[in-house]
């Protein structure tokens, strides 16, 4: 039998009955081989502190709620695995840019509020009946979107993109890819309407392309692509509104 | 009574933390040296409409050891600028559909860098032309 290997996790607390403000604290979490960075927390909180707090469910990068910053990088913590962090020492930290609720737990009402906004539906071209039938699309106009319907709402890409933290009233990554997606389906007609989103002052020209949100996205749906393609549609749309009365900018 | 009190993380010093971020501002960083070089070679223009010895004057300046000292910085830091700038072409291009299949990442890359340095090519092509 191997020694027993023990690994330094260090936590950043935040209890806001007693905390003024974050707090570190070091933890020894013995690990196997096999242990996600969720499971160290897990440990923690099963045997140090029952008091800590944090979001997580499927434990297989699918529900998108266990997302932290680890070693400063957003990632989902059931898919980092500690013995790649092994000697060193484990520094995990709430999602950033988004305000601490308590320890690892973000308040994400502003990113439910934005969801909402970008009407994230299938807004009908022309509605249809049921004995009209269902609406057809063929496997390419599938292609156009499917990559923008892989987003498991995880808002690594938020904790990642410098300006959702210093203008918290952008929109974001993860809702504009979402937006990009109904918009770029064959059985949609909202594009005029979320245009008004997307090219608001809380739009996608608070995008400055870093980039950094498509690098952290664990479904490598690229949303930094979908907030640039935006761009082009929301200045299309500005200038041709000139030649064409359509068109939602207003 | 809620016991809700969200802290929001300071944003200072946000670029030092992550080596992403500090990558994304050399390259913004760099976008300055552009604009010095601009104002260089305006400054030329505006020499060449003062007259044949206002250009020469300004032709002299240019080969000074300052000058090449100075314009071996602006290639540097212009060229850093390019490489990163064409590293962000994928994510700012809408996909390229070719047969039906999207063009991959890196070969949207490499034709940004092949546009380049086929349009620098013609360029000396054509000044030596004149020059000759």
């Amino acid at each position: 039998m191997s020694e027993q290997k023990i690994i330094e996790i260090e936590v950043l607390r935040y209890l806001p009955e007693s905390d003024q403000a974050p707090r570190p604290e070091v933890y020894k979490v013995p690990f196997t081989d096999d242990m996600s960075v969720l499971q160290g927390v897990q440990y923690i909180k099963d045997n140090f502190d029952g008091s800590l707090t944090f979001r997580w469910s499927c434990r297989m990068a699918i529900c998108g709620s266990c997302g932290m910053m680890i070693n400063g990088i957003p990632k989902l913590s059931c898919e980092a695995f500690i013995r790649d962090y092994y000697p060193k020492r484990i520094s995990i930290e709430a999602l950033g840019n988004f305000p601490i609720e308590k320890d690892l737990v973000v308040d994400l009402s502003g990113f439910i509020e934005k969801l909402e906004a970008i009407q994230p539906y299938i807004i009908p071209k022309e509605p249809r009946t049921v004995e009209e039938g269902e609406y057809i699309q063929t496997p390419a106009q599938f292609a156009d979107y499917i990559q923008f319907t892989s987003c498991i709402n995880c808002t690594l890409c938020y904790a990642a993109c410098p300006q959702v933290g210093l203008n918290p009233d952008f929109i974001g990554p993860g809702a504009m890819a979402l937006m990009h997606r109904y918009n770029m389906d064959s059985r949609d007609g909202g594009q005029a309407r979320r245009m008004e989103i997307a090219a608001s002052e809380e739009g996608v020209y608070n995008c400055s392309a870093v980039g950094y949100c498509s690098e952290v996205c664990p479904k490598k749906v690229d949303p930094g692509n979908a907030v640039n393609i935006n761009k082009i549609n929301a200045g299309k749309d500005y200038f041709l509104r000139f030649l064409s009365p359509k068109g939602g900018a207003k | 009574m809620s016991k809700r009190r969200p802290y929001v993380r300071s944003m200072d010093g946000w670029w030092k933390k992550n080596p992403f971020y500090v990558e994304y501002m050399i390259h913004e960083g760099t976008a300055l040296f552009i604009v010095a070089y601009s104002i260089v070679l305006t400054f030329g223009l505006v020499r060449l409409a003062q007259g044949e010895v206002a250009w020469n004057g300004w032709l002299e300046a240019m080969k000074s050891p300052l000058s090449i000292i100075f314009h071996l910085v602006l290639l540097v830091a212009i060229a850093y600028h390019a490489f990163t700038w064409f590293k962000l072409f994928p994510l700012t291009t809408p996909p390229v559909v070719i047969n039906g299949k999207k063009l991959e990442s890196g070969l949207i890359v490499r034709s940004g860098w092949t546009a380049t340095i086929v349009a620098t090519v013609v360029s000396f092509v054509i000044v030596w032309g004149i020059a000759a």
